[in-house]
């Protein structure tokens, strides 16, 4: 066993100093170390996102990542999209259009869209279910994710509308 | 007091009832990352295991050296079955009747199988652990194939070498496992033969596996204090672990609490019983502490339950006018290693006998043989009722190979010999009686909506084009029409391991008339915490929001065989139904003595008892529950509660027309969904929105089982698709839109009329994918090939059909 490296992340608003063996992957130290299991372990071969979090702005898969590698990083997992008192958008599409079953892809899932709607905020179906195309969900076939996300994407639109 | 609102559509609203889509009560924590499944459990001073697994197919096991594991700073145990052994725990029963190793007894059987079990303070140890562990194998040959198999000298169970009865009768090789019938075969064989047309073919249904996003773990914590096992898991029949469990351990069934946390998904990868689970018990009880065990992606398609791997043969045979006048089967079942199917324990083929399908066939025989093999063990219902898909895709072949050999169109010969609806309840050839059903609504409305003739047109017209070179792609129509048979029960029919497959519901209603309700079922993505309580909701008169709704855990809920096979509706949503009319029925008597009139004189309305002839008198069940517990009413015990254990006196059958359209490219074996046209008939709908995404998610499992999905073994019987590099599931951008409709034909013999859904896409959808690529190959001579249809094997099968010039 190699010994531990001193590192300082910043998860959801919050600063963290932890200890992590060089080979740690980063979604253990989430969930293990900072307790955060909404991230979930799916494949670890980086194909089903079920870990996927946002990281300095960039939708990551945190199985496929050491938790060194986050060195100084700005993170925010499922937990820190949004609070029971001010959900993210995407939080309360998903619910409302059915866009989850089993809920074991759903962080993931949110995480990965709130990214993809600040690269393309008016997307087409298409775009969408190309741009969510690394994370794998086996219980609602997409159908209902996709239209979660449109919703979502209208949402984010009129709400800039009305404040222009 | 509450106000009390007096308009009838309002409190019909209110109440969220049977029927409405209500919204899902689980949705809050999933969305906000506060589920809580296996992995995320976490119990101080818990340990973690890993596994030692055989990269041999077949193999002796000529030693295991542990030493340097042991030596490993943060490693508490090492097992293996040596250690298990006097604890008689390094073999464990079956749901089939059979034996499986939990730990290498001498010999490995498959790769993966589990050999060593590792306990360290660290997940990252235990793995380091598990590299450090030597073991010296003496490679034997290996058998992938169940007809090399039935034929070979190498015998793989040489514990049961010598046993000519299996648990199913007779052997008929060292490597057969069972031979199960059913259906008349001289008279089968007789009406084949006298008739004008017969068609034959070998429908081979491959291994594939149902690789829910969450893998199966389990945490045990043994409290040798007071003597308590609690075992947390990923278990669609929770109840079921416990008495086996206790019935392998030696511990008292009131000892063991099973704890079944938010799952996963499971699609049947859960119902089994794994070495994993009984090794984190024993490394527990060894250890004195909690001991967590997660298989990854890996282990988890090599060695936890697979599905289908069915060779079935068939011959059908009609009059020229396209009259079905027989249905011959003969199954050879690759089961693996070890006998680990999970079906009811008269039914080793599970319910394969349904695959006369919904066609009115006068005389039917099916035969199986189960066969050892270096494979994996397992065979479960993944996403449907048992071996249920495994019919159906048979039977819808089977239709198309016969509509081929008629010249006939093959929606036509469905509909020439669909049950018809005064039939029902139809008692099958092969024995089943199908409740209800109206095919030819179903039918007719599905072809109508998908403009069947206009497609059928449009395809001649593409292959005119195709023929003349204006154009590189085919047009198939996949047809399917299915019927189901989910909900086992009845008892009398119907168990696992002994326990009769009845299910339960347990309602308490609090006095200020909010309610808990507990089954015997366990939600793994189907929504139970929201639907069920729109059952108890139009049968009780609470509000759906005001009843909570609890499983999985055994200490709690009432005993019940769980939630596989369609069976949480039809069963223990029954149970719910009738547990509900007991609280009524109390309710019932409460209201009259308040309003002072007889029982008989009110009348139950949506959300509270009324006076006959005088609307303005009755009492809300706000007002009873409060009632039950603060006054003394003669001949009445105090509260509100009920418990109700449901034996089905038949299973259910939801029924379904599915059409789909496919541009396949010639040249690349690209299919293309244009149009995926689904009907479902689930009796009575309960929550349109979740039947709705049931569909989806059905029809997805079913496009990723028919063009790719496949758990591929080499010769030396190694796992070729181990992860999800290769092992296919869809992401959104191969998965189209999908369409979908019902009609409603109730169950006449579930209390409110349910069927169950879940499965019912992957049964239809499988049949219905894998039929239109065939279908756009037809003109070409094709008769059958089989799936998946992956772009090579469409290319292939285009070469061979010498489309590439």
């Amino acid at each position: 066993m190699t010994s531990k490296v001193a590192m300082k992340l910043n998860v959801n608003g919050e600063a963290h100093e932890i200890l992590a063996e060089p080979r740690e992957l980063l979604i253990h130290a989430l969930r293990e170390q900072l307790d955060l299991t909404g991230p979930h372990v799916g494949c670890e071969t980086s194909h089903c996102g079920a870990c996927t979090i946002i990281m300095n702005g960039m939708s990551v898969k945190s199985c496929t990542l050491f938790a060194v590698q986050a060195q100084g990083a700005e993170i925010t997992t499922i937990e820190g999209i949004g609070n029971p008192d001010d959900l993210h958008v995407l939080q309360k599409k998903f619910s409302e259009h059915h866009g989850l079953q089993c809920g074991f892809c759903t962080p993931g899932m949110i995480t990965r869209a709130a990214v993809f709607l600040e690269e393309n905020p008016d997307p087409t179906e298409e775009e969408i279910r190309f741009g969510m195309a690394g994370n794998i969900c086996r219980c609602t076939g997409y159908q209902n994710i996709v239209k979660s996300i449109l919703a979502a994407a209208a949402d984010i639109q009129a709400a800039k509308e009305a404040a222009q | 007091m509450n106000e009390i609102i007096q308009d009838k559509e309002i409190r019909a609203a209110n109440l969220k009832g049977l029927g409405c889509s209500r919204k899902r009560v689980e949705d809050a924590r999933f969305t906000q990352g506060k589920g809580n499944y296996i992995d995320d459990i976490k119990l101080p001073g818990m340990l973690y295991g890993d596994f030692v697994r055989s990269p041999f197919a077949h193999a002796r096991v000529k030693s295991i050296n542990t030493d340097a594991a042991m030596a490993l700073d943060g490693v508490v145990a090492v097992l293996t079955a040596k250690d298990l052994e006097p604890l008689s725990l390094h073999w464990m029963p079956t749901l089939a009747g059979d034996k499986q190793m939990v730990l290498a007894d001498g010999k490995v059987l498959f790769q993966g199988q589990e050999v060593a079990f590792v306990v360290a303070n660290d997940r990252y140890v235990a793995a380091d652990a598990v590299e450090l562990i030597e073991v010296e194998y003496e490679e034997l040959p290996v058998i992938v194939d169940p007809f090399e198999a039935m034929k070979s000298d190498v015998v793989l169970r040489e514990d049961i070498a010598d046993q000519k009865e299996g648990a199913h009768g007779a052997r008929k090789h060292h490597n057969h496992i069972f031979f199960w019938e059913a259906g008349d075969e001289t008279a089968t064989d007789q009406a084949i033969e006298a008739s004008d047309i017969v068609a034959e073919e070998t429908v081979y249904y491959h291994r594939t596996h149902p690789c829910p996003l969450e893998t199966c773990g389990s945490i045990a914590s043994m409290d040798k204090v007071n003597g308590k096992l609690t075992l947390w898991g990923t278990f669609q029949a929770p109840h079921v672990v416990r008495t086996v469990a206790s019935l392998l351990s030696g511990i008292e069934e009131h000892n063991i609490r099973v704890i079944s946390p938010d799952i996963g998904g499971g699609f049947g990868n859960k119902v089994g019983v794994y070495p994993g689970y009984v090794c984190s018990i024993v490394a527990s009880i060894v250890t004195g502490k909690p001991v967590k065990w997660v298989e990854d992606r890996m282990e988890n398609l090599m060695s936890t339950a697979f599905a289908r791997d069915y060779w079935m043969k068939g011959r059908i045979s009609a009059t020229r006018e396209g009259k079905i006048t027989g249905l011959h089967c003969h199954v050879t079942a690759n089961h693996g290693a070890f006998d680990s199917c999970a079906d009811p324990t008269k039914y080793p083929a599970g319910f394969m006998s349904v695959c006369t399908g919904s066609y009115d066939i006068p005389v039917a025989y099916l035969g199986v043989d189960g066969v050892y093999t270096n494979r994996a063990p397992g065979g479960v219902a993944y996403r449907c009722s048992f071996r249920v898909t495994e019919a159906v895709y048979f039977i819808e072949r089977m239709i198309e190979v016969l509509a081929i050999e008629l010249n006939m169109d093959s929606a036509e010969l469905r509909r020439i010999n669909f049950i018809r609806k005064e039939q029902f309840p139809y008692r099958s050839a092969l024995g089943w009686e199908y409740d209800s059903g109206d095919y030819h609504t179903a039918w007719d409305r599905a072809l109508k909506t998908v403009g069947y003739e206009d497609l059928r047109r449009e395809q001649a017209e593409r292959l005119e084009s195709f023929r003349l070179g204006k154009t590189r792609s085919l047009m198939g129509i996949g047809l399917s029409f299915f019927t189901e048979i989910v909900g086992a029960g009845p008892v009398k029919n119907c168990d696992i391991l002994g326990m009769g497959m009845f299910d339960s519901c347990e309602i308490r209603v609090h006095p200020t008339g909010s309610a808990i309700a507990r089954l015997g079922t366990i939600n793994q993505g189907q929504g139970h915490a929201t639907t069920f309580a729109q059952i108890m909701a139009s049968e009780t008169g609470i509000p759906a929001d005001s009843i909570t709704i609890e499983e999985g855990d055994t200490d709690t809920a009432p005993y019940g065989l769980g939630t596989y096979g369609s069976r949480s509706t039809p069963v223990a949503g029954a149970a719910m139904a009738m547990a509900g009319r007991k609280i009524r029925a109390k309710a019932q008597m409460i209201a009259a003595y308040l309003l002072e009139v007889h029982d008989d004189d009110v009348d139950f309305d949506i959300d509270r008892f009324v006076v006959k002839g005088a609307p303005e008198r009755f009492k809300t069940m706000k007002e009873i529950a409060f009632a039950a517990y603060n006054q003394a009413i003669p001949g009445l015990e105090p509260g509100l509660e009920a418990v109700s254990y449901y034996d089905p006196p038949n299973m259910t059958y939801p029924f379904g027309a599915y059409v789909c359209v496919m541009d396949i490219d010639v040249d690349t074996g690209v299919a293309d969904i244009r149009r995926f046209f689904a009907l479902d008939d689930c009796g009575t709908r309960i929550n349109p929105m979740i039947i709705e995404g049931q569909v989806h998610g059905g029809l997805t499992e079913a496009l990723a089982v028919a063009m790719g999905q496949e758990l591929a073994y080499d010769e030396m019987g190694n796992v070729k698709t181990g992860t999800l590099m290769d092992f296919f599931l869809p992401t959104a951008w191969e998965t189209p839109n999908y369409e979908t409709d019902h009609t409603v034909t109730p169950s006449p013999h579930h209390p409110i009329g349910a069927k169950g859904v879940g499965e019912s896409p992957h049964v239809g959808g499988v049949p219905c994918l894998s039929n239109a690529v065939q279908d756009a190959f037809r003109p070409f001579g094709l008769r059958h090939a089989d799936m998946p249809h992956d772009h090579w094997r469409i290319w292939k099968m285009a070469s061979e059909l010498e489309l590439h010039g």
